[in-house]
């Protein structure tokens, strides 16, 4: 048990993409699971902000948003390729995340989490208002992936489990960086800022660069999965860039466990299996989430994962 | 359209207007922050719970002042419900634990509201005696426009008196500077802490009736609201009652002159507004710069 343990945790990356290759298969439609794995993502790349830096965004759906508009403005208005298409969206994304990021760092504690929030609201009306490339209120719709020939490999975004394949391609290699950025020295400065910047910053670290450089690269992650979903829906919601998103994304990473690696696809997971299951029974499915996000809040502050993770190491 | 000085001027008051309801969202969320360090990510869900209960009453009864003074009651109870078995259970765990569980509550209430009164929402009425438009002298401007901004002067007069002058107020006011050592002077600090927390949600609920006459009531009317009463506070200064009213207003002044101007940036104007101010002055017109840290 205690090796087994050790061994997960020392090859987290590996563990994650294996669970997640065979995770469709656990699940009762194919829809689901790459919804589950895009908000993963989404929550993986909040949770480098808030779980492992301390700092509290209400504003992360412009990321997403921005990365999937990006990707499907250059694709239906540009003709771009889908692989191009999803760069420049994330490269958008970052610097959406570089400019919000540098006004909202100049603040602290809950006036970042306001200012976030409010600023996210920029980003959401000026894309509302731009109607002519965004579609406003109905959102950018004809998002077309054609199917992609690697030799003799045929990969077709019609195939739902192909497209959970070639996402997951993409997600995995994300996670591998995040874990990278984590594992390094730079990982060790970003949880010093969250336990205490004072005392970070008494030690020489520049904080405010190291909180720049998290939110930009937050931002990154969070704009993949943006355009990943862009790919994924073939259509883009204004609902994407809405703060309501930026609070699901909070209510993922706090149900599965904030500052634990795996912890925000169990949160996105538990989030979008309850919403699919309570569906069925009543329309009001916000309802019963925000009951359990409450509890949780209450109760169980470490998440899902995160207790877990608690568990086990007194085991050990 | 040609604009003319008196349209000018109208439109200003009409901002004045619109500003009044922002300024009072302001107060609650500001009076419930500066007293108890929290922020209250449901404060729009109990505007908007305010709206519906609002008219609900006025439904029954037929009669809006009745209304007017029963709503934030209603309200009110349910913040101080909200705080005794919600919201304390938090305190000392830091600043972002009651902010997640005011927005889970936020979601709770709005499916509440969907439940009981359905998704289209319910049609509102401006009440009888306030139909109709004055002569202002620079044009005719809807009398019921007026009376929020006479109803935002009477609670802001109301709560300043309550603050400043009243025995209790003087206990908030301690409170709020140094909690550990008014419980060493036998007050009881939580109670002072749940009085706050019902007037502040009173308030919201307040603003919901004032304001549902002059938009649309459904279950997610507070959602907008909450952002644009963020950038109120953010702007006025976190925690600062005179920051609260006078960013409100000016919040409502730009959006009404930004419609007037270029119709298609009137959302985003405010936002810009704050941006510029964060950039000027991070801590807004009177927060204290260090509140924060």
């Amino acid at each position: 048990m205690r090796d087994a343990f050790e061994f997960v945790r020392r090859h987290r990356v590996a563990a994650v993409i294996a669970f997640l290759m065979v995770f469709p298969l656990l699940m009762p439609y194919h829809a689901l699971a790459i919804n589950i794995l895009l908000f993963g993502l989404f929550a993986v790349g909040f949770n480098l902000l808030f779980g492992y830096t301390g700092l509290l965004s209400f504003g992360h759906a412009a990321f997403l948003g921005v990365g999937s508009y990006l990707t499907g403005i250059a694709m239906v208005h540009g003709g771009w390729p889908w692989w191009a298409a999803v760069v420049l969206g994330v490269v958008c994304a970052g610097v959406a995340g570089l400019v919000i990021g540098f006004l909202a760092i100049r603040t602290r504690g809950i006036y970042f989490s306001m200012v976030t929030l409010a600023l996210g609201q920029i980003v959401y009306y000026a894309f509302y208002k731009a109607e002519r490339w965004t579609g406003g209120e109905n959102g950018l719709r004809g998002i077309q992936v054609p199917a992609v020939e690697i030799g003799s490999l045929r990969l077709d975004f019609l195939n739902p489990v192909t497209k959970y394949y070639v996402i997951l391609a993409f997600v995995a290699l994300a996670l591998w960086f995040v874990s990278r950025v984590l594992a390094s020295p730079f990982g060790a400065v970003i949880e010093a800022v969250r336990e205490n910047d004072r005392r970070a910053a008494a030690c020489g670290y520049d904080v405010a660069r190291t909180k720049l450089l998290v939110f930009v690269l937050s931002a990154l992650i969070c704009g993949l999965a943006g355009a990943l979903r862009a790919l994924h829906l073939s259509i883009v919601p204004i609902d994407s860039l809405h703060y309501l998103l930026s609070g699901q994304a909070v209510m993922m990473c706090l149900l599965g466990g904030m500052g634990t690696f795996f912890g925000p696809f169990v949160g996105a997971g538990v989030f979008l299996t309850l919403e699919d299951v309570v569906t069925v029974f009543t329309k009001h499915w916000m309802a019963v989430v925000g009951g359990v996000f409450m509890f949780f809040v209450l109760f169980f502050p470490s998440g899902i994962w995160g207790t877990v993770i608690k568990r086990l190491e007194r085991v050990r | 359209m040609e604009i003319t000085p008196s349209l000018l001027a109208l439109q200003l008051v009409t901002g004045i207007a619109l500003g009044a309801v922002y300024a009072l969202l302001a107060i609650g969320l500001s009076l419930i922050f500066g007293m108890l360090t929290v922020v209250n990510f449901a404060h729009g869900a109990f505007f908007m719970v305010g709206a519906f209960i609002g008219l609900y009453f006025m439904g029954l009864t037929g009669n809006f002042w009745f209304s007017l003074v029963l709503t934030p009651l209603v309200v009110g109870v349910l913040g101080l419900v909200t705080e005794r078995f919600l919201v304390r259970p938090l305190y000392g765990r830091g600043i972002d634990y009651p902010l997640l569980l005011t927005f889970g509550l936020s979601w709770v209430l709005i499916e509440a509201m969907r439940v009981m009164f359905g998704i289209e929402g319910i049609p509102s009425s401006t009440p009888p005696e306030l139909r109709g438009a004055v002569d202002l002298g620079i044009g005719f401007f809807p009398k019921y426009r007026l009376f929020l901004i006479f109803a935002t002067a009477v609670v802001v007069l109301a709560l300043w008196l309550f603050l400043e002058k009243t025995r209790y107020g003087l206990i908030v006011r301690a409170g709020s500077r140094d909690g550990e050592i008014c419980k060493v002077l036998g007050i009881d600090i939580a109670r002072v802490w749940l009085v706050v927390f019902g007037i502040g949600t009173a308030i919201a609920g307040l603003s919901g009736v004032l304001a549902a006459p002059t938009r649309a009531v459904n279950p997610e009317m507070g959602i907008h609201v909450l952002a644009e009463s963020f950038v109120v506070t953010v702007v006025g200064g976190m925690g600062s009652l005179p920051g609260a009213v006078l960013a409100g207003l000016l919040v409502g002044i730009v959006f009404s002159l930004t419609s007037l101007f270029a119709p298609d940036l009137a959302e985003l104007s405010i936002f810009v507004l704050m941006a510029v101010v964060l950039l000027l002055r991070p801590q807004g017109f009177f927060g204290k710069a260090g509140l924060m840290s």
